[in-house]
């Protein structure tokens, strides 16, 4: 009987196994690599109607985010701002410019200019704004420098995770309310000041949730 | 098996340069990768709806519409019947001097003003008062200072409702204060006002050295 197979096929099940064993080693580093919202969501930066720059806006002018971002602070909804508050300036303020176009199209027939959302968390998860803010939580640990990015940016993942991290910590991450709206600002546990931030979770009873009904109602 | 490696490797390298690293920038959506119940039939705020003809899903107030299941004594402020407190106007149809009743102008008060009023109005007539905020510089050149007569002399009621409604060029801020926080800015900028007007005799003697005055 003349040979099937050549010899060198006797190395070949150790061969499979180990490519086997090396590609489901590259396919696992893949999914946690790219399959999370550090991948996913995080650099999302769309190309939006009007080219609204934070940097010069919050960062140069000062604006405070409040002034846009009325809600923030009274509501679980962080608005974006309607056209009346851009024409406050902008109606003598470049008050020509082609950049600004459709803000004023919006601004007269009352149809709001289509800026695309960035940020959403999915419908099955209950998020509050005016909860974290008024406890401290600056807006700089959730969505990053928003007062440097000329295009805002998907900065933090929002996965759950990610929100269990600070709930089960949050004196490392709460600030002095005077430097909420202050985006280079520092924690309170940055500025040595922890024993501090340790007493305000107790005083002011803060106690982010940590069970499923908490975010999930 | 060494072309099953090489392809192997191919592979690996076309998915690094396709999918790239965490956080480089894209302008595509992002991925979902379980899109379970991501997406419920459900609206939140300043949502697009596709039932309503404008794509909105927070409906702008009919005229006249109040809060049911209220009552005006239960809660003096619904209704917005007081005219000096909602309207800055006294029964006669004129601006009100003074505070309306039922606001007292504390420390806290004078507080929650100048929060509000650095936020809201410092862009543009400045921290002071003195209508040099940063808009200027870019082209907000009517912005007044608050520190000449016509306005020291103006009354409460009238300032409450050019913040409110705007004048002018001026644009109202009624949408985006509450009530109260309103008058607290008229509260406030009465002390920016009494500030710059201050004199030594405003200063307790035992406090003077401390200024070197
Ligand atoms: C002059 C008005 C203005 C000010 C001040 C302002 N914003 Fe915004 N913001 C906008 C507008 C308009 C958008 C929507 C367009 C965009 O995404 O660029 C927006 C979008 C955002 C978004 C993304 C929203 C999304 O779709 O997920 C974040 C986050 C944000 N702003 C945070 C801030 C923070 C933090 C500050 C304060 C440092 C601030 N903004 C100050 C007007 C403003
Ligand atoms: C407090 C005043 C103020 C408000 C409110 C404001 N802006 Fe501006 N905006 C400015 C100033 C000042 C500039 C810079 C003008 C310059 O460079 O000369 C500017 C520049 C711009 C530009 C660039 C225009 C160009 O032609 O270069 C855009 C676009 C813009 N703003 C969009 C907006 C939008 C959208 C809103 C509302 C969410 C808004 N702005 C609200 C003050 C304001
Ligand atoms: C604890 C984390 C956290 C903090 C602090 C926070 N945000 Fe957000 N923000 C979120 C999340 C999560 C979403 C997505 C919410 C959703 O989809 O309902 C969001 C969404 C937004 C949006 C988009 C809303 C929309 O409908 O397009 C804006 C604008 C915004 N945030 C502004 C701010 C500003 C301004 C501050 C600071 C005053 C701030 N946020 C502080 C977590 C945070
Ligand atoms: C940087 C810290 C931080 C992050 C990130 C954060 N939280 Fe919180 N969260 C807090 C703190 C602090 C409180 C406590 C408020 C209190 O007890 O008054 C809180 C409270 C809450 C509450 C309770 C609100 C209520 O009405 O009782 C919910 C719900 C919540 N967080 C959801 C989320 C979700 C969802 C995320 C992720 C998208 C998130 N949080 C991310 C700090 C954080
Ligand atoms: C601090 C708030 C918070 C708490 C507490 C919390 N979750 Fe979540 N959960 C989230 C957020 C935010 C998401 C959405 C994550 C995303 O979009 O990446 C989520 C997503 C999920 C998902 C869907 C995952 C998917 O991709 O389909 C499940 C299932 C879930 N949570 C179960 C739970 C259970 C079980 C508990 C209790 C042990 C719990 N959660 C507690 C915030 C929370
Ligand atoms: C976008 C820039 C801007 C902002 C923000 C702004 N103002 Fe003004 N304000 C003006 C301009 C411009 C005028 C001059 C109006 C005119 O043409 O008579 C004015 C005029 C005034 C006057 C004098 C009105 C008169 O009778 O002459 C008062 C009082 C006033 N503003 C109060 C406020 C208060 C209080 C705030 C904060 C809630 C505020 N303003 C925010 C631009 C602004």
């Amino acid at each position: 009987m003349s040979k099937i197979f050549p010899k060198s096929a006797n190395a070949l099940p150790l061969q499979i196994v180990l490519f086997l064993a090396v590609a489901g080693t590259v396919a696992t580093a893949a999914v946690t690599y790219w399959v999370t919202p550090k991948y996913t969501r995080v650099g999302y930066a769309p190309t939006q109607p009007v080219p609204f720059d934070h940097a010069l806006h919050a960062g140069q002018l000062g604006i405070n985010c409040v002034y846009c971002h009325t809600n923030v602070e009274k509501s679980e909804h962080s608005n974006v701002p309607s056209t009346s508050t851009c024409m406050a300036c902008h109606s003598i303020i470049k008050k020509d410019s082609p950049l600004l176009a459709p803000v004023r199209a919006s601004f007269e027939t009352g149809a709001p200019v289509p800026w695309v959302r960035i940020h959403k968390a999915p419908d099955y998860v209950y998020f509050n704004h005016a909860v974290h803010v008024n406890r401290g939580v600056s807006c700089v640990e959730c969505h990053g420098k928003v007062n440097e990015m000329q295009v805002v940016k998907h900065d933090q993942p929002q996965s759950m995770s990610w929100c269990l991290d600070c709930h089960r910590n949050p004196e490392l991450r709460i600030r002095d309310s005077k430097d909420v709206y202050n985006l280079d600002s520092e924690t309170l546990a940055a500025q040595g000041r922890l024993e501090e931030a340790i007493a305000r979770v107790h005083d002011w009873k803060i106690k982010p949730p940590q069970s499923c009904s908490g975010c999930h109602r | 098996m060494r072309y099953v490696w090489l392809a192997f490797l191919f592979v690996v390298v076309a998915a690094l340069s396709v999918l790239g690293f965490r956080g480089s920038l894209s302008t595509r959506p992002p991925l979902e990768v379980f899109p379970d119940m991501d997406h419920q039939a459900k609206y939140k705020p300043q949502q697009e709806s596709r039932f309503f003809a404008d794509g909105r899903t927070d409906r702008p107030l009919p005229a006249n519409v109040v809060p049911r299941g209220r009552s005006v004594e239960a809660d003096p402020m619904y209704l917005a019947a007081d005219d000096h407190m909602f309207r800055g106007k006294t029964a006669t149809g004129e601006f009100a001097r003074g505070f309306p009743e039922g606001l007292e102008v504390s420390h806290e008060f004078l507080a929650r003003g100048r929060n509000r009023y650095e936020m809201f109005c410092a862009p543009c007539h400045g921290r002071t008062g003195d209508g040099n905020g940063i808009t200027k510089q870019y082209g907000m050149g009517a912005t007044p200072t608050y520190h000449d007569d016509r306005i020291r002399t103006m009354a409460e009621g009238e300032i409450y409702n050019t913040l409110t409604n705007g004048k002018n060029t001026m644009m109202g801020y009624g949408d985006r204060l509450a009530v109260t926080d309103r008058w607290a800015i008229v509260a406030y900028l009465r002390a920016l006002q009494r500030a710059q007007q201050g004199t030594v005799d405003d200063v307790k003697p035992a406090n003077r050295p401390e200024l070197g005055l």
